[in-house]
C-alpha cells in the first residue's frame, strides 16, 4: 500500500475528566477526498488538532509515508505537509487579507529575505479562483463567508499533501461551496489527500470517495460512499434512524400578526423593507450574501444601524432606542457570527446562557441566585441536548456544534416573544438539526414569533411556512407552500428568471 | 458521554448546581496559591526575624498597602472591564493637592475632601469620555492625563508640599486615628475591600463589567451598554483614587504634588499576580488584594533583611514574571 500517506492508529486524547478520543484510526490515501462525520462533540475536531500537531495524542501512533512520525506543532505538520483550515475562523482582523494568506507562507520560508511579489501575486491566484475578494481589503471587515474563504485560501497556497478542512461550508453560500468543490476535486487529481468534515449528507454524497464515522470519541465505521445510502452514515453516527429532520408544518397560521414590518430603511444597506408574521407561522428570509438579511434584523432589534419606518409587535408600535429595550420588549437576535459576537468564550457556559437578561436570575436588589441560574441553564442545555462537563466550565472547550447550541439556550433563557435567527444550525448534527428544528415549530406553536435567516435553502423550505427573498436591501419576492423551490428562490434572490420559476 | 439528544447530564456525570465560589475554581486556585505563598514568607521570616511576627510589624505591612489598595480595588475593576488606568498615582496626588489647597483657602476639611473627591470622578468621567465616545485606547487617554495631573499638582503648589498643619484631629483621625488596636485606615481599607469584593462577585451590575471585558462585542449583541459599562469603570477607578488621596492626606498631614510616582506599576502588578488579565474579563478582588499584600510583604521583608531598595525593584519585577508566567502554564495545561 505505497498510497496511503497518513495513518494514525489508535488515538487517545482526553480533556480532564473528558475522554475526546479513545482510540480511533484513521488511514487517508493519495488522491482521495474523505470524510469524516459523526455527533457534535464525537472528537472530529480534536483528531485534526492532533494530526496538525496542536495537541499531543496520550496514545497511539501516527505514520507518515510509512515512517512514524511525532507532529510537535503546527509548523512541523506544515513541513511534512499538512494543512488545516479550522472549524473556527481566527483570521487577524487588522491586517489586510493577502497579509493573512501570506502569514502561513512566510513561516514556511526558509529565506531572510520575502520576495513579496511574488507572494503577493500567488496569493491573489490561489484567492481569485474562490472568490471576488479585494486582497488590500482589511480581513475584519470581510463578511463572514469571505473570511472563510480567506481562511480555506491560505491552507490552498501551501503546497500540502494532506488537506484538512473542518466544516469548511458551515458558513458559505451553495455557490461559494459548488466552486470548493471544484478546487478539491482538482486538488485530488493532483493526488492530495483531502479530509473533509461536514455535518451535510448531499455534500459528502456528491463529492467525497470514503466516509468515516466517529461516535463518542471512538471510530465506528469507513464505508465506501458508493456503495451506501445517506441513512446508513447517520445510523452510524448517531446509532439510531432519523425519520425526519423537519417537523410538520403549521395546518394554518392564525390570523393576528405578530410582527409587522413597515417601510423599514437604512441609510445604505436596506429600502422600503415591508413583510409580516402570523402567529404560529415560521417565516424564512433568503438572499445571497450581502443583499441585507442579517442587517434587516439588526436594524428591527435595534442593534446595528439607524432605521426609519415602523414596526409592530404584538399589535403595539415599538420605539425602541437601543438593543437592550428590544429585549426587554420580547424580541431577540442570534447572531450568525458566534466566536465574534454570539458567545463569551472564555466565560462559563451557564454565565452564557444568562448573558441577555439578568434580571431573571437575580434576587431583589441585583444580587445574583447561582442556584437559579444554573437550574435555568441545565433546564435549556437538557432541552438542546447539550454535551458539557460542567456547567462552570468556558465555552471554549464545546465543541464547535455545542457551542452553537448554547447560543440558542442564550436566546430562549428570556422566553421571547420573537426570536431572529441567523443561520441557526451553522455546525450542528443532523441529530440536534432536527431537534432544533422541532424546537422552533414548537415555539411557534405556542405562539412565539419565529424568523429564520439561513443561507441553506433546503433548510429554509423544509423548516418554513413562507420565505421572503431579499435582493439588494429590497424585498425581491416571497414564496409559500409549493412554491418554496430553491430555483424559485434563487431566481428572486439573484433577479434573473429561471425556466419555469414562480413568478 | 451518551449518544442522541435526549441527555444534558454532565459528561463527567455531575448534576449537582455549582455555587459561584466553586464556579470561579481557577480563580480560586489562583487565590488559594497566593495564600500559601504568603503564608511560606510569613513563616520562613519568622524564623530569620523575631521582630516579624509582632502586631506592630503586621500593622505596618498592612498600613504600607491598605490605602493603595484601595486603588488597587478600581483598577481591577476596570482591568475587568477591558481598560487599563496609568494616571492613579497622579490622580491620588490630585486630590491630595486639591483637598490641602481648599482647606487652605479656608474650606472646611470634609467639604474640601468631598470637592477633591468630585474632581477626581471628573478627571475619571473625563477618560472615560475620551475613550467611549472618541474611540481612543484607555492607555493613550491615561497616559495623556496622568502627566496632565502631575502638571496640575505641581503647577498648583509650586512643587513644593503644602503643610496642612491646622487640619482639624477629627480629620486627622481618618488617616491616623485607630479603633480599638486597629488602625482606622485599615478598617476603611477592609470595608471597601468587602464591599466591591460582594457586589463583583454577586450583583448583575457587575457582572456586566465581566461580560463586557470578555467579548465586548458580544455584550452589546446581549444588550449590554458596553460603552456606559466602560465609562463607570473608567469613573469608578479615578473616584477611589480621589478617596485614597484624602486618606493620604489626612494621614501625613501634607500635600504632596510628587506623591504616587510609580504608583501605577505597583497597582496593575497587584491586580495581575492577583489573577486580572490586561485581556479583560478575568479577576477578582480577593486575589487582587493578596497581590497587593504580597508585593507588600516582600518589600518589608526585604527591608527587615536590610536589603538595598534597588534590590527590590529587581525582585518585585521578577515576582510580577514569575505570577504571569505560571498562569500562562497552568492555563496552558488546561488548554
Ligand atoms: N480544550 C478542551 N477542553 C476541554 N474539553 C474539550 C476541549 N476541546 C474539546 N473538548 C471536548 O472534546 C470533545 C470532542 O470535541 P471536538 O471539538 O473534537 O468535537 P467535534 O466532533 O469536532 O464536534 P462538532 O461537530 O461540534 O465540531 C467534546 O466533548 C468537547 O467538549
Ligand atoms: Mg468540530
Amino acid at each position: 500500500m505505497t498510497d496511503v500517506v497518513l495513518k494514525l492508529s489508535g488515538i487517545h486524547k482526553s480533556f480532564g475528566s473528558v475522554q475526546a478520543l479513545r482510540g480511533v484510526d484513521l488511514t487517508m490515501r493519495r488522491g482521495e477526498i474523505h470524510a469524516l462525520a459523526g455527533e457534535n462533540g464525537a472528537g472530529k475536531s480534536t483528531l485534526m488538532n492532533v494530526i496538525d500537531g496542536i495537541l499531543a495524542p496520550d496514545r497511539g501512533t501516527i505514520s507518515w509515508e510509512g515512517r512514524e512520525v511525532t507532529i510537535g506543532s503546527p509548523t512541523e505538520a506544515q513541513k511534512l505537509g499538512i494543512g488545516l483550515v479550522h472549524q473556527e475562523i481566527a483570521l487577524c482582523p487588522d491586517v489586510s487579507v493577502a497579509e493573512n494568506i501570506l502569514m502561513a507562507q512566510m513561516n514556511m520560508s526558509r529565506r531572510l529575505f520575502v520576495d513579496y511579489a511574488a507572494l503577493e501575486a500567488r496569493a491573489a491566484e490561489v484567492l481569485g479562483q474562490l472568490a471576488d475578494i479585494d486582497p488590500r481589503q482589511r480581513a475584519g471587515d470581510l463578511s463572514i463567508s469571505n473570511q472563510q474563504l480567506v481562511e480555506i485560501a491560505k491552507a490552498l497556497t501551501l503546497d500540502c499533501k494532506v488537506l484538512i478542512l473542518d466544516e469548511p461550508t458551515a458558513a458559505l453560500t451553495d455557490k461559494e461551496a459548488q466552486i470548493l468543490f471544484g478546487i478539491m476535486r482538482r486538488l485530488a487529481d493532483r493526488g492530495i489527500a483531502i479530509i473533509y468534515i461536514s455535518h451535510r449528507m448531499a455534500e459528502i454524497f456528491d463529492n467525497c470517495d470514503r466516509v468515516t464515522v466517529f461516535r463518542d470519541g471512538r471510530h465506528i465505521s469507513t464505508m465506501q460512499v458508493s456503495e451506501i445510502e445517506p441513512q446508513d452514515v447517520v445510523k452510524a453516527m448517531v446509532g439510531r434512524v432519523i425519520d425526519d429532520l423537519y417537523p410538520d408544518k403549521a395546518d394554518a397560521p392564525g390570523s393576528d400578526v405578530v410582527l409587522d414590518v413597515r417601510n423599514l430603511s437604512e441609510a445604505t444597506r436596506f429600502r422600503d423593507v415591508s413583510f409580516h408574521l402570523k402567529r404560529r407561522e415560521v417565516l424564512g428570509i433568503a438572499g445571497l450574501i450581502g443583499a441585507g438579511r442579517s442587517e434587516i434584523a439588526k436594524g428591527i432589534c435595534r442593534i446595528e444601524g439607524d432605521i426609519t419606518g415602523e414596526v409592530w409587535l404584538n399589535g403595539k408600535p415599538l420605539k425602541l432606542r437601543d438593543y437592550g429595550e428590544s429585549i426587554d420588549a420580547g424580541m431577540v437576535y442570534l447572531s450568525e457570527d458566534r466566536k465574534g459576537s454570539g458567545l463569551f468564550l472564555d466565560m462559563s457556559i451557564a454565565e452564557n446562557i444568562s448573558a441577555l437578561d439578568l434580571s431573571r436570575i437575580a434576587r431583589r436588589g441585583g444580587r445574583i441566585d447561582a442556584r437559579k441560574e444554573h437550574a435555568r441553564a441545565r433546564e435549556l442545555g437538557q432541552r438542546l441536548g447539550l454535551k458539557y462537563g460542567r456547567l462552570s466550565d468556558p465555552v471554549s472547550s464545546l465543541s464547535g456544534g455545542n457551542q452553537q447550541k448554547v447560543a440558542i439556550a442564550k436566546m430562549l433563557s428570556v422566553d421571547p416573544a420573537l426570536i431572529f435567527l441567523d443561520e441557526p444550525t451553522r455546525g450542528v448534527d443532523v441529530g440536534a438539526k432536527a431537534e432544533i428544528h422541532r424546537i422552533l415549530r414548537d415555539l411557534a406553536q405556542s405562539g412565539v414569533g419565529i424568523v429564520v435567516i439561513s443561507s441553506e435553502l433546503p433548510e429554509l423550505i423544509g423548516l418554513c411556512d413562507r420565505i421572503l427573498v431579499i435582493r439588494e436591501g429590497r424585498v425581491g419576492g416571497e414564496v409559500t407552500g409549493n412554491e418554496m423551490t430553491e430555483e424559485a428562490i434563487m431566481s428572486l434572490a439573484s433577479g434573473v428568471a429561471f425556466e419555469g420559476a414562480a413568478q | 458521554m451518551q449518544s442522541g439528544t435526549d441527555q444534558a447530564i454532565g459528561i463527567d456525570g455531575t448534576r449537582q448546581p455549582k455555587g459561584p465560589g466553586v464556579a470561579k475554581g481557577l480563580l480560586k486556585m489562583r487565590e488559594t496559591g497566593l495564600i500559601a505563598i504568603i503564608l511560606l514568607l510569613v513563616v520562613v521570616m519568622s524564623f530569620a526575624s523575631p521582630y516579624f511576627l509582632t502586631w506592630v510589624n503586621i500593622r505596618t505591612v498592612i498600613m504600607a498597602f491598605a490605602v493603595e489598595g484601595i486603588v488597587v480595588v478600581g483598577m481591577t475593576i476596570l482591568l475587568i472591564s477591558g481598560g487599563i488606568d496609568l494616571s492613579v498615582g497622579s490622580v491620588t496626588a490630585l486630590a491630595m493637592v486639591i483637598g490641602g489647597w481648599l482647606f487652605l483657602a479656608g474650606f472646611d476639611p470634609w467639604i474640601a475632601s468631598a470637592i477633591a473627591i468630585g474632581c477626581c470622578t471628573a478627571v475619571g468621567a473625563f477618560m472615560g469620555f475620551f475613550v467611549t465616545k472618541i474611540g481612543l485606547h484607555h492607555f493613550i487617554v491615561s497616559l495623556a492625563v496622568m502627566v496632565i495631573a502631575r502638571g496640575i499638582c505641581l503647577l498648583g503648589t509650586g512643587g513644593r508640599p503644602l503643610g496642612l498643619y491646622t487640619l482639624p484631629p477629627e480629620f486627622k483621625f481618618i488617616g491616623q486615628g485607630s479603633l480599638g488596636p486597629v488602625p482606622v485606615v485599615i478598617l476603611t481599607f477592609i470595608v471597601i475591600v468587602v464591599i466591591f469584593d460582594i457586589l463583583l462577585r454577586r450583583t448583575t451590575m457587575f457582572r456586566k463589567v465581566f461580560y463586557t471585558g470578555s467579548n465586548e462585542r458580544a455584550a452589546a449583541y446581549s444588550g449590554i451598554r458596553t460603552k456606559r459599562v466602560i465609562f463607570a469603570t473608567t469613573t469608578l477607578c479615578s473616584t477611589l483614587c480621589g478617596v485614597a488621596g484624602v486618606i493620604y492626606m489626612a494621614r501625613f498631614g501634607s500635600a504632596q504634588p510628587t506623591f504616587g510616582i510609580g504608583m501605577e506599576l505597583n497597582v496593575i502588578a497587584a491586580a495581575v499576580i492577583g489573577g486580572a488579565s490586561l485581556n479583560g474579563g478575568t479577576g477578582t478582588i480577593f486575589g487582587a488584594i493578596l497581590g497587593a499584600a504580597l508585593l507588600s510583604l516582600v518589600s518589608s521583608s526585604l527591608a527587615l533583611l536590610d536589603v538595598s531598595v534597588y534590590w527590590q525593584d529587581i525582585i518585585r519585577g521578577s515576582i510580577l514574571l514569575a505570577a504571569v508566567t505560571i498562569d500562562l502554564f497552568l492555563n496552558k495545561r488546561r488548554g
